[in-house]
């Protein structure tokens, strides 16, 4: 395993102006990726902070989603993928070959772009991940299917046909579903890649809203094609660009006067 | 357009040609199956009675039935697929699920696909030549294991393809719970794709009911009801090929009805493998 030694000084030009009160969960490192032979991410360093929503864009192939992936580790699951330097997470570097992958996805949540319901219930697609890491009472356990759907805004929705397939429901519930599935095991961080792609508007309202209100618990990252969703959702906003974090600032800042003049012909819609 | 007109007209003329031939051939395959079918019902209801399923094959010109038959080959067929389908299964699921870009997989893929179209008497003397011949006789089990040796390949393929069709998407959405490889290969890649698997033996077990030449060299037959897996085993399409040869009446007529009951049986089960294989695709 090649790993780039640490850099002790903060890369200044990715360093928004008012970070007190902030706590880093997430540290990106002189972060590279490759798909074989071809490098997809350069040199990134980005900070992701607690109990914040921090919104990847940038047009397509410039590698956010492949960011995203470094971060559970999604990436291994595919022969010929690679990542090197530092991701630190409560300061531990999990790109360490010792890293437990499954443990780290039990703490790093992730949402994807389709809705991916388990072919069973919908109560058994938030009890199974309970299960893995935890033996909870009936009770218990029912409990917590109840809280996480609450927290994902379906509750009121499915509370009568909990043994209802899962496939069953709209598209929109579904991907809630997934959300309250990603919830339901006590994630410290939940990655969202592109989660409204596939829903109509009011749908992704919902989902919208539903961020918001996770944030005052998890530290939430979100990649996204759509500039406006990211203005909506996020606090912090980094701008990527042929694998590289052009810009990384307040979402604010990032919206209004932004210091690279490709952030700004992005986000004004002049190529993308 | 007075010059399209002559054009549309030829072009209509040759779809019309091109439809009379596909619905020619069509009909021509189809009234062979039916002629098939009609012999094989009009022959084998008329020798159909309850003394099919309670008797024992008889001697010329005795009264008689196909239970040793009968029963022989529900043995070796159930046996068959206990040995089989594990094997397929497993086979199926590592090249599908965990050596997917291995090159041994594309290996075993290509080994697999020839065993997939071997002739089954390939399969039966290969079966005497490492079975029965060393053992000194014939045996119902020997049968069992030809049989098992055609089941596998048909269930490894089935089993890889469904297991292949189920979205990446659902694995990683699996795997991103924390879940281990293994958890995410049996509760979640078979749970989807198990009605694609229980097709496969379905039809892993039609293809074999019918096999003849395979129990030849191994079970051979039995004029007398025996459930011994150690001693020469009964089985349906040996008495059929055995009574059809003969020349005398009523054991051709009792080849017929065997011939009916193999028949409805595969048909029976073709039936409940389509059905299967809708409801995976509403679901």
């Amino acid at each position: 395993m090649n790993v780039a030694p640490s850099v002790p000084t903060v890369t200044v030009t990715h360093a928004p102006a008012d970070t007190d009160n902030l706590t880093e969960k997430v540290s990106i490192k002189n972060l590279e990726f490759f798909y074989g032979e071809s490098k997809a991410l350069k040199s990134v360093s980005l900070p992701l902070y607690r109990n914040k929503v921090t919104a990847f864009i940038g047009p397509s192939g410039c590698g956010k989603s492949t960011l995203l992936r470094v971060l559970n580790r999604m990436y291994d699951l595919y022969p010929n993928q690679r990542a090197e330097g530092q991701v630190l997470f409560d300061g531990e570097n999990i790109l360490a070959p010792k890293q437990d992958v499954n443990l780290l996805r039990a703490r790093i949540g992730m949402v994807f772009q389709k809705p991916t319901p388990f072919p069973m219930t919908i109560y058994e697609n938030i009890a199974f991940g309970i299960r893995l890491y935890e033996r909870l009472s009936r009770a218990a356990l029912d409990e917590r299917v109840e809280q996480a759907l609450t927290r994902s805004a379906l509750w009121s929705e499915v509370k009568d046909k909990l043994n209802a397939n899962g496939m069953s429901l709209s598209g929109g519930q579904q991907q809630r579903l997934c959300i309250a599935r990603t919830v339901a095991v006590s994630p410290e961080v939940i990655l969202f890649d592109e989660p409204c792609s596939a829903l109509d508007p009011i749908s992704t309202a919902k989902i919208e809203e539903l961020i918001d209100e996770l944030k005052s618990l998890y530290t939430i990252v979100i990649v996204t094609h759509n500039m406006q969703q990211a203005a909506r959702v996020s606090d912090f906003t980094a701008f990527m660009y042929l694998g590289e974090v052009v810009e990384f600032d307040t979402t604010t800042k990032m919206f209004t006067t932004p210091r690279d003049r490709r952030t700004q012909d992005y986000i004004t819609g002049r190529f993308g | 357009m007075t010059e399209a007109v002559p054009l549309y007209a030829g072009r209509r003329r040759r779809n019309q040609i091109a439809v009379g031939l596909s619905l020619a051939a069509t009909l021509f395959g189809l009234g062979w199956l039916v002629l098939i079918l009609g012999v094989l019902l009009w022959e084998g209801f008329s020798g159909l009675s309850l003394a099919v399923f309670t008797e024992m094959t008889p001697p010329p010109g005795a009264d008689g039935g196909l239970l040793n038959p009968i029963v022989g080959s529900l043995i070796m067929t159930v046996l068959a697929v206990l040995f089989g389908t594990p094997i397929g299964i497993l086979a199926g699921t590592y090249m599908a699920e965990y050596g997917r870009h291995d090159g041994l997989t594309s290996v075993v893929r290509f080994i697999n696909d020839i065993l997939l179209s071997a002739p089954s008497i390939v399969v039966g003397l290969f079966i005497y030549e490492v079975m029965v011949a060393p053992m000194g006789h014939f045996s119902g089990l020997a049968g069992a294991v030809a049989l098992a040796v055609i089941v596998i390949p048909v269930v490894v393929r089935t089993t890889e393809d469904m297991l292949l069709l189920v979205p990446n998407t659902l694995r990683e959405a699996a795997s991103a719970l924390g879940m281990p490889r293994s958890v995410v290969v049996m509760k979640v890649a078979y749970r989807a794709a198990k009605a694609g698997i229980v097709t496969g033996i379905l039809l892993a077990v039609a293809r074999i009911s019918g096999e003849t030449a395979p129990l030849l060299f191994t079970a051979l037959n039995n004029q007398f009801f025996s459930v011994n897996l150690n001693a020469p085993m009964p089985s349906l399409p040996v008495v059929i090929f055995q009574f059809a040869l003969s020349p005398y009446k009523d054991w051709q007529k009792l080849a017929w009805t065997g011939a009916l009951i193999i028949t409805v049986t595969v048909l029976a089960l073709s039936i409940i493998a389509r059905i299967l294989a809708a409801q995976r695709k509403t679901s």
